[in-house]
């Protein structure tokens, strides 16, 4: 089985990174409400992860080798402005996707998820296209959790929940079990 | 983000805000990144001793394990499909892929320590092996890294039963239900409950051999 | 901002604007290394540690700092100070450096030391912003023991690492792993909902209450006297 393969797929969904690693929780939490909106939700972070394993590649191969205590800056500023041209080039090019996308776009900037990946991919010392497998399988993970939580959630619109659980705390116990359902991906990849 | 409106009562900024010129936006970016690179650098160069001592020390724990404590060990780098000690000037030790040749008293090699790594169940698991390239046969083995189900896969880690066969068996190794061997060399018990995590070990361990065997095999040639 | 002491200030954050369980910042750190005591411990710390010391320099300087580029120096203040706060971690304590990965890093993203920069420290003097970073990192610190205590008791049956139950304890391990973090911290929220609705229900039955006696109290007077 190719490498790269196994890190999409073990980013995606043996090591998800909303259902366990707890990354990219914001946006799960909050716009989780609609599978339309999740989807849309989940395409912006698809989009945004895969420009930030790139610079964050780049970053690492020719700027930050002999200054690692810089890397955290040197990541969040990038991301920062990487949204920031992104929002306007989009607004330029394609005023319709802008519409859909746009109101998501700065809430990436703070989407740990964002940072967890540059992070993770350095730690791990992944090259370019490791990186790149690495953010798709992410993306695709987050925007798979986001639409299974929407989903569940505009069944939950019409049960009879009991008023305390309304809210956060039943979106917390639903993500622990699609979280332990998720488990069940482990060992998928390891020819036995 | 934060709640609230950026202009609630009290904020800092006045409706009618005069324009901040532009030099000043960039002075404030400017100076205060300055400042952040220049505590950051004093900060590194404080805490960078004691991070590499660390760093050194599990290493030498590590290798002292799976090689019963040898008297000294040496790094071997791998540079253009050799194994050298000294690397020619120029040469970023950071980007080599190494190995660890251990000896004892007498300056006898005792065996290499070898770094592998494989996907398990969860997560790729990371490991080390001492190798005996005269017996062929392994020194011993420790996982340095593992997300492994904690009371079912990191028994790879945790369980001394399985841990203590990797010392003394033949390589390449052979993975076996528990009870199921022949009796042969190379046979190593998988773990009840966590066939695949173990079983990775032993995979990561042979493939690992496989690849260095060529190199192994030409520096104890090569030296006297 | 209404006029508050000193107390009031320190105090919000412990219980009343509790920043995990009323307004619900930072869950990625409360999840993810919330399996052990000590992992929670060096968390917190941490956190507090940046949480304090971004707040004591962002009132410092707020008069310095034009309005269009303030979070951008915000973030750059965390940043140092949490890069500052994983080479300590690393330098000082490996293995819980070790076990919390790149969750020290991630501090910076944490959204409760940014919003405290924008909603407190931003417009208000240094003593009080000081007070009001203590108040929230260590209402933080102490819902994360919580769900520390929580996961690690029922998912490896210690505290701390000493063993609280005998050898036949059979360990609930999903508390320890990932889908144990969600459902730890759903019921804890729920059994804050629950308690709430309790308050707020006796509160009303007491309310009532005061205002039947009354009359009735008046009456028996009345009866008394005749």
């Amino acid at each position: 089985m190719s490498e790269l393969f196994w890190i999409l797929l073990s980013a995606m969904v043996i090591n998800n990174f909303t259902l366990t690693l707890f990354l990219g929780l914001c946006p799960f939490m909050g716009v989780s409400s609609r599978v339309a909106t999740g989807l849309r939700m989940g395409a912006a972070n698809i989009f945004v992860l895969v420009l930030t394993s790139i610079s964050a590649w780049v970053l690492n191969t020719y700027v930050l080798a002999d200054a690692p205590y810089l890397r955290l800056i040197s990541f969040i500023v990038v991301i920062a402005s990487l949204v920031q041209i992104v929002e306007m080039t989009i607004k330029k090019v394609s005023p319709t996707l802008f519409r859909e996308l746009g109101i998501y776009l700065p809430l990436i900037t703070t989407n740990c998820a964002i940072l967890g990946l540059a992070i993770f991919q350095t730690s791990r010392g992944y090259g370019f296209l490791q990186g790149f497998a690495f953010a798709l399988g992410a993306g695709l993970g987050l925007t798979l959790a986001l639409v299974l939580m929407a989903s569940i959630r505009e069944q939950t619109e019409l049960a009879d929940v009991p008023a305390i659980a309304r809210g956060t705390a039943l979106v917390l116990i639903i993500a622990g079990s699609l979280s332990l359902a998720f488990m069940g991906f482990a060992g998928l990849l390891s020819a036995g | 983000m934060s709640p609230g409106s950026v202009h609630g009562p009290g904020a800092p900024a006045p409706p009618d805000e005069p324009r901040t010129p532009a030099w000043r936006l960039l002075a404030t970016l400017g100076s205060g990144g300055a400042l952040a690179g220049l505590l950051l650098v004093v900060v590194y160069q404080l805490t960078l001793p004691r991070i590499e001592a660390h760093k050194a020390e599990a290493l030498q724990q590590a290798i002292e394990e799976v090689l019963h404590d040898p008297a000294r060990f040496d790094t071997l780098y791998l540079n253009a499909g050799q194994l050298t000690r000294e690397l020619p000037a120029g040469a970023d030790p950071r980007a080599l892929e190494r190995v660890y040749l251990g000896y004892d008293d007498a300056e006898t090699p005792v065996g290499f320590a070898i770094t592998a790594a494989e996907p398990g169940f969860q997560d790729v698991i990371r490991l080390i092996f001492g190798f005996d390239p005269k017996t062929g046969a392994l020194l011993g083995m420790k996982v340095l890294e593992t997300k492994e189900t904690p009371g079912l896969g990191d028994k790879i880690e945790k369980d001394s039963a399985f841990v203590s066969q990797f010392t003394g068996v033949a390589a390449p190794l052979q993975g076996v239900k528990k009870g199921a061997g022949k009796g042969k060399p190379g046979e190593v018990d998988l773990i009840t409950g966590a066939t695949i995590s173990s079983r990775t070990v032993v995979r990561a361990i042979n493939r690992a051999l496989e690849r260095w065997r060529p190199a192994l095999a030409a520096y104890r040639e090569r030296r006297p | 901002m209404k006029k508050t002491t000193p107390a009031a200030d320190f105090a919000r954050g412990l219980w009343r604007e509790n920043p995990v369980l009323i307004q619900m910042l930072g869950l990625c750190p409360t999840l993810a290394v919330t399996n052990t005591v000590a992992n929670s411990i060096a968390m917190s710390l941490a956190t507090l540690f940046v949480l304090v010391a971004s707040s004591f320099l962002v009132s410092s300087v707020k008069r310095l700092v034009p309005n269009q580029v303030r979070i951008s120096t915000y973030v750059l203040i965390i940043a140092t100070f949490v890069t500052i706060a994983d080479l300590s971690l690393e330098a000082l304590v490996p293995t819980i450096h070790k076990a919390l990965g790149a969750f020290v890093p991630l501090i910076v993203v944490n959204c409760i030391i940014l919003g405290r920069q924008e909603a407190f420290a931003s417009r208000n003097p240094v003593g009080r912003s000081v007070l009001d970073a203590l108040g929230m990192g260590i209402g933080f610190t102490l819902t994360l023991l919580l769900m520390g205590g929580i996961r690690e008791v029922l998912g490896n049956g210690s505290l701390l690492g000493f063993r609280l139950f005998g050898p036949r304890y059979e360990p609930w391990i999903i508390m320890i792993l990932p889908p144990g973090g969600f459902l730890t911290l759903g019921f804890i929220l729920l059994t804050y909902a629950w308690w709430r609705g309790r308050a707020a229900a006796a509160a009303r039955t007491r309310e009532l209450a005061a205002r039947t006696r009354a009359p009735a109290a008046a009456a028996a007077r009345a009866k008394a006297v005749s």
